[in-house]
C-alpha cells in the first residue's frame, strides 16, 4: 500500500505496463525529457529511452493515426493528447479507423490503441483547455470510454485500457490530478472496463456521476445526510461507454430518484443517456423525473466564470431536493 | 502482359518474358500493382531517349541585415521613415514592456497562464507594420507588438489572459482574428480569407502567423496549398522559435529550414533573422507587394527564440540548457533596434529613455483599469455565457440561463442568511 495522487497513480500504470509488456509505446508531445505538461511521463523516458516513449511532431492526428498502424503490427500504443481540447484532430482518425477496423476487416484487423487525454475545467486554464466533450467518443461505436475518478481505480484502470484488445479512450479529469490522495496496493490489479462502482450506498435517491464532478456529487450526498436525513446512493460510472446499466436501473429500482451529474455540455451529454436507460427499464419504478446537473450547453466560460459553469455541491443538492421533494 | 497499352518491341517482350519467369515466382506474395511496377521499371531502363534528369528549383535565400551587435549592412537597409522606424519600436517596446509586466502579474497570482511574446517583437512587427486598414492580421499568439499596433489595447490582452471573453473581441473597425490556441488552425482561415479577397478582385492581403511545432500539424500543408493553388494573397509567416514547448526542432522535422517547404507549393520562400527586424521588414514588403500584384502567397521564416518559458506553467530547464538560452537571449531583437535608431538618429538615449516611461505608465493605469472593469457589473456578470452563442438565443438555452440566474440568486440569499449550504461553498 502507498498513498498516492492520480497524477502519480496514472504514471504508475504506465510504468508497470511498460515494465510488463515491451510492446507498449507510450507516444505524444513533450512526453519525453519533459515528461509531458502534466508530468504523467515522469521517468518513462530515462527508464525505457526513445524507442519506448517517442516524443512525437506537434499533430494529433498524426499522432492518433500512427499509433493505429503500430497498432495493427502488433505494438500496444498509449497516446498522450496534451489536452483533450486538441483531440479533435485525432478524431477523425479514431472515427473512420481505429473504430472500424475490427468491424470492416470482420475481426482481422484490430486496433489496441488507448488514447490519454486530460480533460475538464477548474484549474484556471486558458481557452480550449477546459472542455469536457466526452459524450463525442461516447457516441462513436467500437470506442470504449473510461474515466477514472481517483487514484486507485485511475491505476486499475489504465491497465485495463492498455490490455484491452480495442481502441479505448481514457480521459483523465484534470482537475482532480493532485487533489487528494488514496492508498494504491502494492500489486498491479485492473478494474473491469463497463463496470460501474457503488461509492456510497443508501435507499432514499441516486445519484450518478463520474470523473471531478464525483466529488462534489459526494459533497451533496452527506449534506442530503446532515441537513435533510436523506440517504444519498452514488454511484461512480468509471466507463462511459460500454455503460454500466444494469447497476443504475438496480440502484434506481431500489430508490425511486435520480439525478446524474457532469460537467459536459446537458444536450445529448451523458446525462441524456443514463435518463434514457432508466426509463426504458425502470420508468415505472420512479417517484419523480430523473433531474440533470450538467455543464450548460455553451463552451466552458475562460476562467474567469468557468465555476458557474461546473456542477458544484449547491446544485446538485438543490436538484436533489427537487427530486426528493417532487 | 495485356495491361500495357503501350507497344514494345518483340525483343523487349522476350527480356521482359525472361524477368517474369523469375518474377512469377514472387507473384504469389506480390500484387498485380507491384508486379507492373516490377515489369515497366524493366521496360524503362531499356530505353535510351528517357533519361534521368535533375529537375530545377527555386534556392531558398537566407536574408540578415542588423546583426546581433547592431552592425549593419548598408547595402541592403531599407529605407523607412523615421516616423515609421518609431512606430515599429515603440510597438516592440510595449509589448516587451508588458509581456514582462504580465508575468509579474502572473506570478503574483493577477494574471492567468499565458504563452510569453518577449523575443517575438521583430517577427510581429517588422510584418505587420506593412498592413492597411483593409488587410487582415490573423495571429496565432506570440505577436503581441502587431496586435497592439493593430489596434487592440493593452486592457484586452489582459483581459484575454486573465478568463475574460471580452479580450477576444476585435477592436471595432479592425480586420483581425483574435489570438487562435489551437495550433496552425488560424492558417486556413487565413488562406480563406485570401480567397476570398482574389475571387472579389479586393486588393488587400492577409498576413498570418505560426510557429516552427505549428508546421507539423495537418492544417499548416492545406492552408499553404489552399492559398497556392488559388493564389490567394497571403503571407504566411513562421516564427522558428526553434522548440514545441519541449520538443526541439530537430526532432520535428528532418529538413534543414522550414522556408524551403514554400517550394513544395509553389510559392516562393525565404528564411530571414527573425531578431531583426529591418530583415522582416523587407522580406515580408516583399511578400505584400507581389501578393497585391496576384502573385499569390509566400512563406516566410523568421528564426528566432523563446528565451523565456512556453507559458507560465513551463519550466525550460527541464529541456534546454541555461547556455543555449544565454546565447540566444543576447540575439534578441530590441537592443540591436535601439542601437541601430540611436546611430541613426532616430531617437536620442534621452528620448529612449522618456519613451520607456511614458509606455510604463501607460501599461500600470491599463492594469488599474482593467482590475476595476474585471469587477464591474458587465463583466463579472456569468450570466453572459449565454449571451453570444447564436444570434438569437434558442428556448432551451433561455431555460438555462434562468434556471443558473434562479440558482445564483438562492445561493446568495441563503449565504447572506448565513443559512445553508456553507460547507458546499468550500468546495
Amino acid at each position: 500500500m502507498a498513498q498516492m495522487n492520480m497524477a502519480k497513480a496514472i504514471n504508475l500504470a504506465l510504468f508497470e505496463a511498460m515494465e510488463r509488456d515491451d510492446k507498449v509505446i507510450v507516444m505524444g508531445e513533450d512526453v519525453g525529457p519533459d515528461e509531458g505538461v502534466f508530468r504523467i511521463t515522469e521517468g518513462l523516458y530515462h527508464k525505457f529511452g526513445d524507442k519506448r516513449v517517442l516524443d512525437t511532431p506537434l499533430a494529433e492526428s498524426g499522432i492518433m493515426g500512427t499509433a493505429i498502424g503500430m497498432a495493427i503490427y502488433g505494438l500496444r500504443p498509449v497516446c498522450e493528447m496534451q489536452f483533450s481540447g486538441f483531440d479533435y484532430y485525432a478524431f477523425h482518425q479514431l472515427e473512420c479507423h481505429a473504430s472500424r477496423f475490427r468491424n470492416r476487416t470482420r475481426g482481422r484487423v484490430t486496433v489496441p490503441v488507448v488514447m490519454r487525454a486530460p480533460y475538464g475545467g477548474g484549474i484556471r486554464a486558458l481557452e480550449h483547455h477546459s472542455e469536457s466533450r466526452e459524450a463525442i467518443y461516447a457516441h462513436t461505436p467500437g470506442l470504449k470510454v473510461v474515466i477514472p475518478s481517483g487514484p486507485r481505480n485511475a491505476r486499475a484502470l489504465l491497465h485495463s485500457a492498455i490490455q484491452d484488445p480495442d481502441p479505448v479512450i481514457y480521459y483523465e479529469p484534470k482537475a482532480i490530478y493532485r487533489l487528494f490522495k488514496e492508498d494504491v496496493p502494492e500489486a498491479m490489479e485492473t478494474l473491469p472496463i463497463g463496470q460501474a462502482q457503488v461509492v456510497r450506498k443508501g435507499k432514499d435517491i441516486t445519484l450518478i456521476s463520474y470523473g471531478a464532478s464525483l466529488r462534489p456529487t459526494l459533497e451533496a450526498a452527506e449534506l442530503l445526510e446532515e441537513e435533510d436525513g436523506v440517504q444519498a446512493e452514488v454511484i461512480d460510472l468509471l466507463t462511459i461507454s460500454p455503460m454500466d446499466a444494469t447497476l443504475i436501473i438496480e440502484s434506481v429500482k431500489k430508490t425511486g430518484r435520480a439525478v446524474v451529474v457532469h460537467e459536459g455540455p446537458r444536450t445529448c451529454g451523458l446525462g441524456a443517456e443514463v435518463v434514457a436507460r432508466i426509463n426504458e427499464a425502470a420508468l415505472l419504478y420512479l417517484e419523480a423525473p430523473i433531474k440533470r446537473v450538467t455543464g450548460f450547453d455553451v463552451p466552458i466560460p475562460y476562467f474567469s466564470k468557468e465555476r458557474f459553469f461546473l456542477p458544484d455541491p449547491e446544485r446538485v443538492l438543490a436538484a436533489s431536493r427537487e427530486t426528493l421533494s417532487f | 502482359m495485356t495491361y500495357f497499352a503501350w507497344s514494345v518491341t518483340d525483343r523487349q517482350v522476350e527480356e521482359v518474358n525472361a524477368q517474369s519467369q523469375s518474377l512469377c515466382q514472387l507473384t504469389l506474395q506480390k500484387t498485380t500493382a507491384q508486379l507492373i511496377s516490377l515489369v515497366s521499371t524493366t521496360l524503362h531502363n531499356r530505353v535510351d531517349s528517357m533519361p534521368r534528369t535533375k529537375i530545377e528549383l527555386p534556392n531558398i535565400e537566407y536574408l540578415s541585415i542588423l546583426d546581433e551587435d547592431a552592425k549593419l549592412d548598408k547595402a541592403l537597409e531599407p529605407k523607412i521613415a523615421p516616423e515609421t522606424l518609431k512606430t515599429m519600436y515603440k510597438y516592440m517596446l510595449l509589448a516587451r514592456r508588458t509581456d514582462e509586466r504580465m508575468l509579474l502579474m502572473q506570478r503574483q497570482g493577477r494574471m492567468g497562464t499565458f504563452p510569453q511574446s518577449s523575443g517575438h517583437e521583430a517577427i510581429s512587427m517588422g510584418s505587420a507594420i506593412h498592413l492597411g486598414k483593409t488587410d487582415w492580421h490573423v495571429p496565432a499568439y506570440r505577436e503581441l507588438a502587431g496586435l497592439l499596433y493593430r489596434g487592440w489595447s493593452i486592457e484586452t490582452t489582459l483581459l484575454y489572459w486573465n478568463g475574460f471573453e471580452e479580450g477576444a473581441m476585435p477592436p471595432e473597425g479592425v480586420n483581425d482574428l483574435p489570438v487562435c490556441v489551437p495550433i496552425a488552425s488560424q492558417l486556413l482561415h487565413a488562406a480563406g480569407l485570401g480567397m476570398a479577397m482574389k475571387l472579389r478582385n479586393d486588393n488587400s492581403i492577409v498576413m498570418t502567423y505560426f510557429g516552427d511545432g505549428a508546421s507539423s500539424e495537418g492544417d499548416t500543408h492545406e492552408a499553404m496549398n489552399f492559398a497556392s493553388v488559388y493564389q490567394a494573397p497571403v503571407v504566411f509567416v513562421c516564427l522558428n522559435n526553434q522548440y514545441a514547448i519541449s520538443v526541439p526542432i530537430a526532432k520535428q522535422m528532418r529538413n534543414e529550414t522550414i522556408a524551403q517547404r514554400a517550394i513544395a507549393y509553389g510559392m516562393p520562400g525565404i528564411r530571414v533573422d527573425g531578431n531583426d527586424v529591418l530583415a522582416v521588414y523587407v522580406a515580408t514588403m516583399e511578400a505584400v507587394e507581389r501578393a497585391k500584384r496576384g502573385e499569390g502567397p509566400t512563406l516566410i521564416e523568421g528564426l528566432t527564440y523563446r528565451f523565456t518559458p512556453h507559458t507560465t506553467a513551463d519550466d525550460p530547464k527541464r529541456y534546454r540548457s541555461d547556455e543555449e538560452c544565454a546565447l540566444w537571449t543576447k540575439r534578441e531583437p530590441l537592443a540591436r533596434f535601439k542601437k541601430y535608431l540611436v546611430a541613426k538618429g532616430v531617437y536620442t538615449e534621452k528620448q529612449l529613455e522618456e519613451l520607456e516611461q511614458e509606455l510604463d505608465t501607460m501599461i500600470k493605469a491599463s492594469i488599474v483599469k482593467v482590475e476595476e472593469m474585471a469587477q464591474s457589473e458587465e463583466l463579472a456578470n456569468p450570466l453572459s455565457m449565454f449571451d453570444y452563442l447564436y444570434s438569437d438565443i434558442p428556448p432551451y438555452l433561455n431555460e438555462q440561463r434562468e434556471e443558473l440566474k434562479k440558482h445564483l440568486e438562492q445561493v446568495k440569499n441563503s449565504t447572506n442568511s448565513g443559512v445553508s449550504p456553507q460547507k458546499a461553498s468550500a468546495h
